[in-house]
């Protein structure tokens, strides 16, 4: 095994990595201010994707695609948070969860019957299409290095916004009190919509992104879905810094454990028993992470601090 | 005057429970596949493909009325043998059929049979259901996993290949595919990596392809993930260097989707839309018609599996009750395949041709399958010895 590969795979997981915070960070940004459980946030990953392939085909210039398609997840994500989710901030999570499921089956029915359920073209545009050297005789491709360096942007940029901007503190007043931001003549309603369109737009980043190397067709939010849970539950809900933690450890967890866990368990047991545990291993580690997240630091690893 | 009245209510009673006096029963079928999630489309097509082959009949399915109950599995096998459940008890279907993953099918179709069923398969083939759980009332109209795998094997041992990595999802017919390339494919085999059924994300997979540098590499990818692994193949630059074969991968579901990646990319199968017999002919040619696409295999099985049922409805006269004489029907296989005639083997798996495919640019310039050559002719699964089944 020589150190190269080990980059290599390293930078793979750190992609698979901030692919997942960019989710991540919506949903988690969501549930630590309105304390909203939203599942169909793998729907607004999905409609960046068909929104990006769409403007692709109709102004056939990538970088319209991507500003128009992030746009228009915005819209789409203020416009479901005012006309659906607003009336259940009072319920129950259970009640959160119950409608943002039925939010699901919903876009996925609208996205089949808007472009069908067969999987639309998505293809690297040509300009990113190549390999860049990042060591010597190491190549990469251009266009996963490309997510890399745009997640990382997005997760400054946010650490920005919240920190030092006025809006991050009414985000950050918000999550720690919202009757009190509230009371002092913050428009809370407004705060959320916003924020909703802001994660929304954040999750049509990581769908539009992931369209060229994954498959663009009716339920590919659920997925990864799954995965940007188990990254917000290591992480710790509500926390920004949490998710970014957990989206880079679930994604190196993942990928070195495909990678290299057959071979090492072939050096512990024998090669028989390392092929047929090894795989079904693999695809159990980031459970295992956060089953045992779970029960030694049941708040996760970067808990937001909320009154 | 009391009694009267409660004679016509116990009458109209009877009347109801009875049904329409005089109609005779209708055949119901449970057709069990994937109708959402990314393998969606898998059942869009089968389903399609159902419902052409009722427009052919008539929508009478061996003379008698027919209704399809469809169930959607959602790549699940505690799903799939809960929709059995429900169409054997609250249906009460006269024969249950489709599904598309064998870990599906491994749990569905020992339910239906142990309830004294029908079952009509149209894709998944596990070896288990070909060798020592063989049924009499299992029947499958598409193929034994292994077979397919198997000509791919010939084809590439008859070309001098060696070095050969290997990858499929880690479920039942994933291990099937392995196992059925390396009985035909005797050159050297540098790695068997099982990934997660329905992953999406390959490149850790690929970049440990790259650094044991193979000479080729053998797939088995269905559906979405199919379209995920071609498109990352040929984004990681490896198309070029080192040539793809794979079986279940490319086809018209995954074509349209990732374009170029998959052009000059060889596959093995036991049918084609370019296979010339009357009957495919007409499947392919009303299919396109009737839904602007181009049909797979997974709609020609299904389409096959309706037109088994039909022959076998038609055998018995419209008697469901007749098991056994529906059973015999369905040995004969009397019906116009779109893969041409064939025969059923002992374990009630067809014998039948498997053709080498090539993705080529078509008339049109859209990308298609075409025939190259035949690889078997009349192949047998290698498990239908175990099969304690003589008839």
């Amino acid at each position: 095994m020589n150190w190269l590969l080990v980059v290599e795979q390293c930078l793979n997981g750190l992609q698979l990595g901030v692919m997942l915070f960019l989710m991540a960070a919506g949903l988690t940004l969501v549930f630590g201010i309105m304390n909203f459980v939203n599942l169909a946030h793998g729907s607004l990953y999905m409609l960046g994707a068909y929104f990006a392939v769409a403007f692709l085909k109709w102004t056939g210039s990538f970088a319209a695609s991507v500003v128009l398609a992030l746009l228009a997840t915005l819209v789409v994500g203020m416009l479901v948070e005012v006309i659906a989710l607003r009336t259940l901030y009072e319920r129950d999570h259970l009640d959160h969860v119950l409608a943002t499921f039925g939010l699901i089956l919903f876009f996925n029915e609208l996205v089949a019957i808007a472009w069908g359920r067969a999987a639309l073209f998505a293809s690297v545009p040509p300009a990113l299409g190549g390999f860049v050297e990042i060591l010597p005789r190491l190549r990469y491709p251009l266009y996963r290095a490309v997510i890399i360096l745009v997640g990382l942007a997005v997760a400054l940029l946010l650490y920005v916004v919240v920190s030092r901007t006025r809006l991050g503190m009414l985000i950050r007043a918000g999550a720690s009190n919202r009757t009190m931001v509230a009371a002092l003549g913050v428009n809370i309603r407004l705060l959320y919509t916003v924020v909703f369109g802001f994660g929304a737009a954040l999750a049509g980043l990581g769908g539009l992104m992931a369209g060229p190397i994954y498959t663009v067709q009716p339920g590919m939010g659920e997925e990864i879905l799954i995965e940007v849970l188990v990254v917000i539950v290591i992480g710790g809900i509500g926390s920004i810094r949490g998710a970014l933690v957990g989206a880079v450890v679930v994604g190196m967890v993942d990928t070195l454990g495909r990678a290299f866990l057959k071979p090492m368990l072939a050096t512990v047991v024998s090669p028989a028993a390392a092929d047929s545990a090894g795989p079904a291993l693999a695809s159990m580690l980031i459970y295992i992470l956060m089953a045992a997240v779970l029960y030694f630091r049941p708040q996760g690893l970067f808990p937001a601090t909320r009154s | 005057m009391r009694t009267i009245k409660a004679a016509t209510v116990l009458a109209l009673v009877a009347a109801l429970l009875a049904g329409p006096a005089g109609a005779a029963d209708p055949l119901k079928i449970g057709f069990i596949t994937s109708l959402s999630g990314p393998a969606g489309i898998i059942g869009k097509h089968m389903k399609d493909s159902v419902e052409l082959a009722l427009d052919h009949l008539g929508r009478k399915v061996g003379g008698l009325e027919t209704e399809v109950i469809y169930g959607d599995d959602q790549r699940k096998p505690d799903v799939g043998k809960q929709l059995a459940d429900e169409m054997l008890k609250k249906h009460r279907v006269h024969v249950v059929s489709g599904v598309i993953w064998s870990n599906v099918m491994l749990a569905v179709a020992p339910t239906v049979t142990g309830a004294g069923t029908l079952m009509v398969g149209t894709n998944a083939g596990p070896h288990e259901l070909a060798g020592k759980m063989c049924h009499e009332l299992y029947f499958t109209t598409s193929w034994q996993n292994d077979q397919t795998p198997e000509a791919m094997g010939k084809f590439m041992q008859d070309q001098g290949l060696t070095d050969v990595y290997a990858m499929a999802p880690n479920y039942a017919a994933g291990k099937d595919m392995i196992s059925g390339f390396k009985r035909y494919f005797k050159g050297k085999v540098v790695a068997e990596v099982y990934t997660k059924l329905g992953q999406q994300d390959y490149q850790a997979e690929i970049t440990q392809l790259r650094a044991a540098n193979p000479k080729v590499v053998f797939v088995f990818y269905p559906g979405d993930m199919g379209i995920q692994f071609l498109k990352q193949y040929a984004q990681a630059g490896l198309r070029e260097q080192i040539p793809l074969y794979s079986v279940y991968t490319v086809d018209e579901i995954s074509i349209p989707a990732v374009g170029d990646a998959a052009l000059g990319n060889f596959e093995t199968r036991y049918w084609s839309p370019d296979l010339k017999n009357e009957a495919n002919a007409r499947y392919v040619g009303d299919f396109k018609k009737k839904f602007g696409y181009t049909p797979t295999f997974y709609g020609a099985q299904s389409y096959d599996g309706i037109m088994l049922i039909d022959s076998a409805v038609r055998a018995v006269k419209g008697d469901l009750s007749n098991k056994k004489g529906m059973v015999a029907a369905m040995r004969k296989a009397d019906f116009k395949s779109t893969r041409g005639r064939f025969t059923y083997n002992n374990n009630h798996h067809p014998i039948q041709n498997f053709y080498l495919l090539r993705a080529v640019k078509g008339v049109g310039g859209d990308i298609e399958l075409q025939i190259q050559k035949t690889v078997f002719e009349n192949h047998k699964d290698a498990y239908y010895q175990d099969c304690p089944m003589k008839w």
